[in-house]
């Protein structure tokens, strides 16, 4: 059985994470700006996880765990956020929040 | 030994009594601030006693006696004790600053009873009086200069006790700011000093000097430097022109600080530092023209004075010439005794003025006084005395001190025969002046309305300091007296250790006795009937006829020739000369080049130039602020991208 090359691994997750920065920046949706945030996090998991394999090392899992924790707690204040706004604004598009500018 | 073992007690008597006055004297009654002043003042004076009475008791060997209490400054071999030392010179200056100072605060307690800032003119008289001991007791060069800068610190605050008044206030900056440039020289000598010696002691100072040659350069160059500080402080030529404008602070301040003590400490210093003049000829000629000079050149423009105080000022500055001009001549023991005389009559002149002013309800114009000698009979007498003194009338204090100075000028070991010259004629001036004063304030027809003006004699604490002043203004200058029969000056023998204890090897021993194959009454008769005796009675006679018998003359004079009478009515228009020459340059310099220039455009400029720099970026800059989300994100993404192709292009470069 053939082992998959590390670089498969680092391009899905470069195109996993060029999808995210995309859709995070053209996007008007909270809620998709919020996935996109979600689908970069997770991009940069797998490159994590495939470098960790690739090196035989835990470092790279460690850091998984971390940006797994940090990203359900922001998922707990973001959403939270997002309830606030589409209570407010009775919309969901970003381009209805700038009130906070020069 | 209970004082000499604590010396420190004569200063902090004063220095208690300032602080006291100082901080709570607001409070307090008149009575209360009084005895607080004149008690720790009088204290002082028994504690000098004392300390005199102790002084008689040491041996020759433990003269100078020093105290030393704490080392106050250590910078690697620089080192400062704070030390104290009594010896002739010491005692002498001791006795006649703490004597002198006391009686002129019994006087005060009169003079300013009806002043405002009671408690603050009294805090400030006792603070004058701890400086002033410290700079005759210093036993360095260093707590010298503390109790130097100090006295000129109570002379600007007390010249400017009226701060109200604008005259008064920029004659305390005047004095100051004269004196200081003196001091500037002051200070660089000492440095030269402590460059040359090592050590800024007296006592090593003197032995390094007696025993090791050092270059005669080098000592002219620390003598003259030193001299300047004198200059500026005892208003000698050219920094001379502050003293008179000081008469703006009330007199017995002019009295006490610009008479008797700190306008002399000029030639206590140049005493005090005569090993290094001894060694120094050039330099103590330099002293003796400058005194000589001066003894004359403010003579003349006495003559013509009309306010009473700037009379006696002139006349305070011309007696610090003789003062310079003894030193200068090599006989630093006339200096100090006409140092000593010239405290007692120059106060008790000052005192008398006072109360004539004071009689008169605070007119100073001579010309608007006259006939006063009836009503203050007790001003009129001691000033008359004084003036006697001052005028050197054989028998009087002054008489003994100021030809000791110019026998010296004449005779002494380094004899000057100009000199001489000049300060004879001085006293032929001095004479005239201070009969002038006296003629014009108490003879002749009253110049004043006598309905306006009630003249009264001055109460009991102003007339008692004038009368005990009066009696040491006569018998101050007695201990000279056996010299004129041939007998030995006491004065000079006292003093004697401090001048040849470091005197250079060549000179002779400094008592002067009278020659001794003249009988005494022959002895007598030629001291007391010489050139200087001559001169006074000329200066007499001519203001006896100029003020008494035709007073009509000197009006005409005055017109006749006219030049000459404005020259010195303007004083010589020093005065327009330094503001043309320093003052106003120096004013349009700062205006121009350093206010609007240096200040405004530099330093102003770059703290509002880069004021303005970041309130203009800002305001570019938060529209970076839009609010929109999306834009935000835009600048996260090209700072990504633009952190990333760094590190790629970095990479590369570290690759290849």
């Amino acid at each position: 059985m053939s082992v998959i090359p590390v670089s498969w691994y680092l391009v899905l997750s470069a195109i996993l994470f060029g999808l995210g920065v995309v859709a995070f920046v053209f996007k008007r949706n909270v809620i998709t700006i919020f996935m996109s945030i979600e689908l970069m996090l997770n991009a940069v998991n797998l490159a994590f996880v495939a470098f960790a394999r690739a090196l035989n090392q835990l470092d790279g899992l460690v850091f998984v765990f971390f940006v797994i924790v940090v990203a359900a707690a922001e998922a707990a204040v973001g959403l939270a956020i997002v309830i606030m706004l589409a209570q407010n604004r009775q919309s969901l598009s970003v381009e209805r929040v700038n009130l906070l500018k020069f | 030994m209970p004082i000499l073992d604590h010396l420190w007690i004569i200063l902090a008597l004063p220095l208690a009594g300032a602080a006291i006055n100082g901080l709570f004297g607001k409070r307090w009654p008149q009575s209360a601030v009084n005895s607080v002043a004149v008690g720790s003042v009088t204290l002082a004076f028994l504690a000098v006693a004392e300390l005199v009475r102790e002084f008689a008791l040491l041996s020759p060997d433990q003269i100078p006696f020093i105290g030393s209490y704490f080392t106050w400054m250590v910078a690697g071999s620089f080192k400062v004790d704070f030390a104290l030392q009594v010896d002739q010179l010491t005692v002498v200056m001791l006795l006649t600053v703490s004597f002198v100072g006391m009686l002129i605060h019994i006087y005060s307690t009169g003079y300013m009873a009806h002043e405002g800032g009671y408690y603050r003119f009294f805090s400030y008289l006792n603070l004058f009086m701890f400086f002033m001991l410290t700079l005759v007791m210093a036993a360095n060069l260093i707590v010298m200069f503390v109790g130097w800068e100090g006295v000129g610190l109570c002379s600007y605050l007390l010249i400017g006790f009226w701060f109200l008044k604008k005259s008064a206030a920029d004659a305390g900056k005047k004095a100051f700011i004269v004196t200081r440039i003196g001091d500037f020289g002051f200070t660089v000598g000492v440095l030269l000093v402590f460059a040359t010696f090592g050590s800024i002691d007296f006592g090593t100072i003197f032995k390094a000097v007696a025993s090791n040659p050092i270059s005669e350069v080098t000592l002219t160059t620390i003598c003259i430097l030193l001299f300047t500080g004198a200059i500026g402080k005892s208003a000698q030529l050219p920094l001379y022109v502050w003293l008179p404008d000081a008469m703006e602070g009330p007199t017995p301040v002019s009295a006490l600080i610009h008479a008797a003590t700190m306008v002399t400490a000029g030639v206590y210093m140049v005493a005090r530092m005569n090993p290094l003049f001894s060694r120094a000829p050039i330099a103590m000629l330099v002293v003796a023209i400058v005194g000589a000079v001066t003894a004359f050149y403010s003579a003349t423009i006495g003559l013509v004075q009309t306010d009473i105080k700037k009379v006696l000022a002139y006349s305070t500055v011309s007696q610090l010439g003789y003062m310079f001009l003894g030193c200068g001549v090599g006989s630093y023991a006339a200096g100090i005794f006409h140092l000593m005389t010239h405290a007692f009559f120059k106060g008790l002149l000052f005192l008398a003025a006072g109360s004539v002013i004071h009689a008169m309800g605070g007119e100073q114009d001579m010309m608007k006084m006259g006939g006063l000698r009836a009503k203050i009979p007790v001003t009129f007498w001691t000033m008359l005395i004084a003036t006697l003194a001052i005028v050197g009338i054989p028998g009087f204090a002054g008489f003994f001190s100021k030809d000791a100075i110019l026998e010296a000028a004449q005779s002494g070991p380094h004899a000057n025969l100009p000199l001489w010259l000049l300060g004879t004629a001085g006293v032929a001036l001095t004479s005239f002046y201070m009969f002038r004063l006296a003629f014009l304030t108490f003879f002749g027809k009253p110049r004043y309305d006598e309905h306006k003006v009630h003249v009264h004699e001055s109460p009991k604490n102003m007339t008692i300091p004038l009368v005990i002043l009066a009696f040491f203004s006569i018998f101050g200058g007695w201990f000279a007296a056996p010299k004129l029969v041939g007998g030995i000056d006491y004065f000079e023998k006292f003093l004697a250790p401090v001048f040849s204890a470091y005197a250079p090897p060549m000179a002779e021993p400094a008592v002067l006795i009278g020659e001794p194959h003249v009988s005494p009454l022959m002895n007598l008769v030629r001291q007391t009937l010489g050139w200087p005796a001559l001169a006074a009675v000329l200066g007499f006679l001519a203001a006896w006829w100029l003020y008494i018998k035709s007073p009509e003359t000197p009006k005409r004079w005055a017109q006749s020739v006219r030049g000459l009478y404005l020259l010195l009515l303007n004083k010589y228009y020093v005065d327009e000369i330094y503001a043309a020459l320093i003052v106003r340059p120096l004013l349009w310099i700062s205006t121009n080049v350093l206010w609007h220039g240096v200040d405004e455009g530099v330093i102003d400029g770059v703290v509002n130039g880069s004021a303005r720099v970041a309130r203009a970026s800002g305001s570019q800059f938060r529209k970076l602020q839009s609010g929109n989300m999306r834009s935000y994100a835009a600048w996260v993404l090209i700072g990504a991208v633009g952190f990333t192709v760094l590190l790629i292009a970095l990479y590369v470069r570290v690759v290849h």
